[in-house]
């Protein structure tokens, strides 16, 4: 078990190099002056020199790109160009308020999706099932950005319970468990969790009703064995593959909640992300792209490992 | 000279003029395959499965040579390895007294000539070719007309039985598997081959319709002249089938000899005790006691020397010390042993006392 | 000693033929109601896309500030107008044109691109399969969403660029795939049949392999295009993908955001085209994989 784990951490590493290799060619494919956000545009063309040599960016790409692997190896992800702050707190900052609102989006998309497939699967066929199915397609279809407006017209523009935007007051910097604070997590939670709902439901529901039809289901049943504890083994065959899905579905929402934040103006990687290829901040932009690809990533590797910790049927070695 | 006896049990074929055998027609020497284990860090280097680990055999013109043996002895393989559908690491196939592979007889060549029927009916077709396009596909690849093609698959699916009205433009999952299996043998019976290599052919099929097949496959080699390697692990229905049996253990050649002289007097003892777990339909003659202890072992580190030597009986020393080569058992048809009870010089307490020369 | 097999006499009657797969795919799908609707719903939004120019009483580039913001049931306006007076009801028509493209184009072309990366290396197997699919991997390790819009931030905004970017993000998922599906037929026994009658690779994958890997590529790259729609749409309002004046529904959820709180209806329509594009071609895709699923 052990040298499997090795064995795919090993295997990952070259995914990880190309993954940074691919992020900072991204990065550079960009046409446009790198520095058109500092510079004012008249500035001299000493000047102008001046600054490339200091952010490095007259030499050439091989050598910038290793110089930025290797310091990112340690923890330094270079200067953002817009703020002067170092690119590694503005995104760790970032990913804390991203992650928190994924997080907790994930869960509810879980708990409801499981929730709906487990009621599909064991009702398959029936008006039940459909329901069930709609509802899933419902969030597997719904542009989620839409429905995040949705959603704050109704509940913030109309009725006014809830806040439309914004991470409460004092920003992400001050941020407490209270009331006041958490009503402006519910709109965007709820928002994103809709598509992990959508497709966790439709995944769960596929697993039961597969594992409903095997034939060692009909064989407990023989011997006797309660509902509940038919619904237990169910479970215990589901598991694997179901929290699988949830945690590529994190993945997915830590690397692709730019749409939500700028419906919510909430402050995570997504804003991020948005300022930096707006404000052509270079430094920032790769190092946010890089750190979101690298926690996807790891996300998949320990998605892996679960699974051949859980599913006995994964060949281990 | 074959008694009246051993002549009124031979079975299909055309026995051999007696003391004169038919031309070789497949000669296999040294036949060696080897799958690289996946495992470890770099998947490779765990070892290897010694799947076919040095056979020789000879099928005669106009002949059917079964092949058979446990699960894992090597079979199916050394059937890919004649058909060349896997590469051999190591031997020689020389057809019709050519080099397969060679200059005189390259490989589209051969495949003409030597076809198979595969055991799974259902796997063995394209689920979206319509069953005369299955069959034609394999003549138009070696220059026949399109039209050329299907004629001749309409005329073989008549042949083995299936009316080509009904059958011909239909899907092969509306087939049952005998229907399935004729449309192979069709299939393989298009390229007009010499020599057809039916590995499991009939495994998968209910008993009567087995039958049926097997009666209809010794009709076609009689009518088109055929030769045959028939594999199964059905050790009666070799029987029926074969002019001659080739027992394989663990990748090697344990026994192979015409089939009533091995069946009635093995020199093997594998062979014995394979026959041995034959039941018999009398009462009387119960097994009480299984003829063979164990499981195989593994392909993957072959004991030493005679690679039975841990499952039989009358093992010494000796055989696990030295494998044991063929050795040509007495008698008019070409009858081997690889046993060195059976071998005069090798110093086994069972083996044939020197006669004085 | 070989025979003649224009000796036998075949009956001179005809030859009964089954239905083939596509037509019996069809019969299947046509029974099932929900399927056949979102069928009906995408050919109706192809044909409202196509005949656009006849169909919009207005025309979606010409607004007059005058009008702006006025709310749907407005006369002259059955949809309202947008934030510079112009014709919802055109915007959304002239709309399909571009969101349509925008969502079906990048996964044709990733569809075209990925299978034949990924039936190549899953037929040729070996060291060129490690390494196409090792290069899938390193695309397919960035979450969809960051990988277009990292893309899109880099070459910027514009129509090409869009649909370049979202290409990219579809080839790995379709090699996958591609290569999964044509490694598991490889080693099928007809093919080894096939390869047994002496035919070359380049023949049995045109005739073997292909009539059989297609379909079930082609039903993922079906499922592929509500999501290529929603992201299309998303890249277009986030402000990269398509620019203004050009119709779009997701650049006309962007502009429209200023009217959430005095139009929100207004602001709500174009997210409802996209919502009924991406659930029919769910559905769509729903009832093709069922119709597909033959089990004989």
């Amino acid at each position: 078990m052990l040298v499997y784990i090795a064995k795919r951490i090993v295997y990952t590493l070259p995914i990880m190099f190309g993954v940074s290799l691919v992020c900072f060619m991204l990065v550079h494919l960009a046409p446009g002056d790198p520095l058109v956000s500092v510079l004012p545009p008249d500035a001299s063309e000493s000047l102008k020199q001046q600054m490339m040599a200091m952010y490095g960016f007259d030499r050439p790409y091989a050598e910038q790109f290793f110089k930025w692997l290797m310091r990112a190896l340690e923890g330094d992800l270079g200067t953002s160009i817009r703020t002067n702050r170092p690119v590694v707190l503005e995104v760790a900052k970032a990913v804390a308020n991203t992650l928190m609102l994924a997080a907790i989006a994930t869960t509810i998309g879980f708990v409801l999706g499981t929730l709906f497939g487990f009621v599909a699967g064991y009702h398959r066929d029936t008006w039940i099932d459909k329901l069930a199915s709609a509802i899933s397609v419902f969030g597997v279809s719904v542009p989620h950005y839409w429905l995040g407006m949705l959603l704050v017209i109704v509940f913030a523009a109309n009725l006014g319970w809830l806040p439309p935007t914004g991470a409460g007051p004092g920003g992400s910097d001050a941020w407490e468990w209270d009331w006041v604070h958490i009503r402006h997590l519910i709109l965007p939670a709820i928002t994103m969790s809709v598509i992990p709902m959508g497709i966790i439901a439709r995944t769960v529901r596929a697993l039961v009703a597969e594992i409903l039809s095997q034939e060692f289901i009909a064989g407990l049943r023989a011997k006797g064995l309660s509902e509940f504890g038919v619904f237990r083994h169910v479970v215990k065959n589901a598991a694997p593959t179901a929290l699988a899905v949830m945690g590529i579905q994190l993945g997915y929402l830590l690397g692709g909640s730019i749409l939500i934040e700028t419906v919510f103006a909430w402050p995570g990687t997504g804003l991020l992300l948005n300022d930096a290829i707006f404000q052509r901040d270079l430094p920032l932009l790769q190092g946010t792209i890089l750190v979101l690809a690298m926690f996807f990533v790891v996300l998949n590797l320990a998605v892996d490992v679960l699974q051949t910790a859980l599913d006995p049927r994964v060949q281990r070695s | 000279m074959l008694s009246a006896e051993e002549i009124d049990n031979w079975n299909g074929g055309t026995p051999p003029a007696p003391a004169k055998l038919p031309p070789a027609l497949l000669e296999v020497s040294g036949l060696v395959k080897h799958f690289p284990l996946k495992g470890g860090l770099f998947g490779r280097g765990q070892g290897v499965v010694r799947a076919v680990d040095g056979v020789d055999f000879t099928v005669y013109t106009g002949e059917t040579l079964g092949i058979v043996g446990e699960s894992g002895c090597g079979k199916s393989t050394t059937a890919r390895l004649v058909m060349q559908l896997i590469r051999p690491d190591d031997g020689r196939i020389v057809f019709d007294g050519v080099d397969v592979g060679g200059p005189k007889l390259p490989l589209k060549g051969y495949r003409a000539q030597v076809q198979m029927v595969f055991q799974d009916s259902y796997a063995s077709l394209n689920p979206r070719m319509t069953i005369e396009e299955s069959i034609a596909f394999g003549p138009t690849v070696h220059g026949v007309s399109q039209s050329e093609a299907v004629a001749r698959a309409r005329a073989l699916l008549d042949r083995v039985g299936l009316a080509p009205q009904r059958f011909a433009g239909r899907y092969p999952h509306e087939l049952s598997g005998g229907q399935r299996q004729r449309v192979n043998i069709a299939r393989a019976l298009a390229l007009k081959p010499r020599v057809l290599i039916l590995d499991e052919a009939v495994s998968a099929l209910d008993k009567s319709v087995e039958a049926q097949v097997l009666n209809l496959l010794l009709d076609l080699k009689d009518e088109y002249g055929l030769t045959y390697v028939f594999i199964s692990h059905d050790l009666e229905v070799v029987r029926y089938m074969s002019d001659r049996v080739m027992v394989m253990y663990l990748g090697k050649v344990a026994e192979i000899g015409p089939t009533e002289q091995l069946y009635r007097a093995s020199r093997h003892p594998y062979t014995t005790a394979l026959l041995g777990s034959l039941l018999s339909m009398d009462p009387d003659r119960r097994t009480t006691e299984a003829p063979l202890a164990g499981d195989p072992p593994n392909p993957i580190n072959p004991p030493p020397g005679c690679r039975f030597h841990t499952r039989c009986r009358s093992a010494e020393a000796l055989c696990s010390e030295k494998v044991p080569g063929p050795t040509r058992i007495d008698g008019e048809a070409p009858h081997y042993a690889a046993c060195h009870m059976a071998d005069r010089t090798s110093g086994h307490s069972r083996a044939p006392a020197r006669s004085p020369v | 000693m070989l025979f003649a097999p224009a000796d036998v006499k075949v009956p001179a009657v005809p030859i009964e033929r089954s239905p083939g797969y596509w037509s019996t795919v069809w019969r299947r799908f046509s029974r099932d109601p929900v399927a056949m609707a979102a069928l009906a719903v995408i050919v109706l939004l192809i044909l409202v896309a196509i005949f656009a120019p006849y169909l919009a009483p207005a025309d979606p580039y010409r607004g007059m500030t005058l009008r702006r913001l006025r709310p749907p049931g407005t006369e002259g306006y059955p949809l309202g107008t947008d934030e510079l007076g112009r014709d919802m009801l055109s915007r959304l028509m002239y709309g399909a044109r571009l969101s349509l493209f925008m969502g079906v184009t990048p996964v044709f072309l990733a569809l075209f691109i990925g299978a034949a990366i990924g039936i190549t290396a899953g037929y040729v197997g070996g060291w060129v399969n490690t390494i196409l699919m090792r290069t899938m991997d390193v695309f397919f390790a960035f979450p969809s969403v960051l990988l277009a819009i990292a893309l899109s931030g880099a070459l910027g905004a514009g129509i090409v660029n869009g649909l370049i970017s979202l290409t990219v993000v579809f080839i790995p998922p379709i090699a996958r795939v591609a290569e999964s599906v044509t490694t598991s037929i490889r080693t099928r026994d007809y093919v080894e049949a096939a390869r047994a009658s002496g035919a070359s690779a380049l023949l049995i994958i045109r005739k073997h392999v292909l009539g059989n890997v297609l379909g079930p590529i082609f039903v993922y790259a079906m499922s592929l295009i509500a999501v290529s729609m929603i992201l299309a749409s998303g890249l277009s309002f986030l402000g990269l993908g398509v620019k203004p004046p050009e119709p779009e529904w997701g650049l006309m959820l962007n502009t429209l955001r200023t009217a959430m709180y005095t139009q929100p209806l207004l602001c709500a329509l174009p997210g409802v085209m996209i919502f009924i594009t991406s659930i029919s071609f769910n559905l769509l895709t729903d009832g093709l994989r069922s119709a597909m699923d033959i089990k004989a």
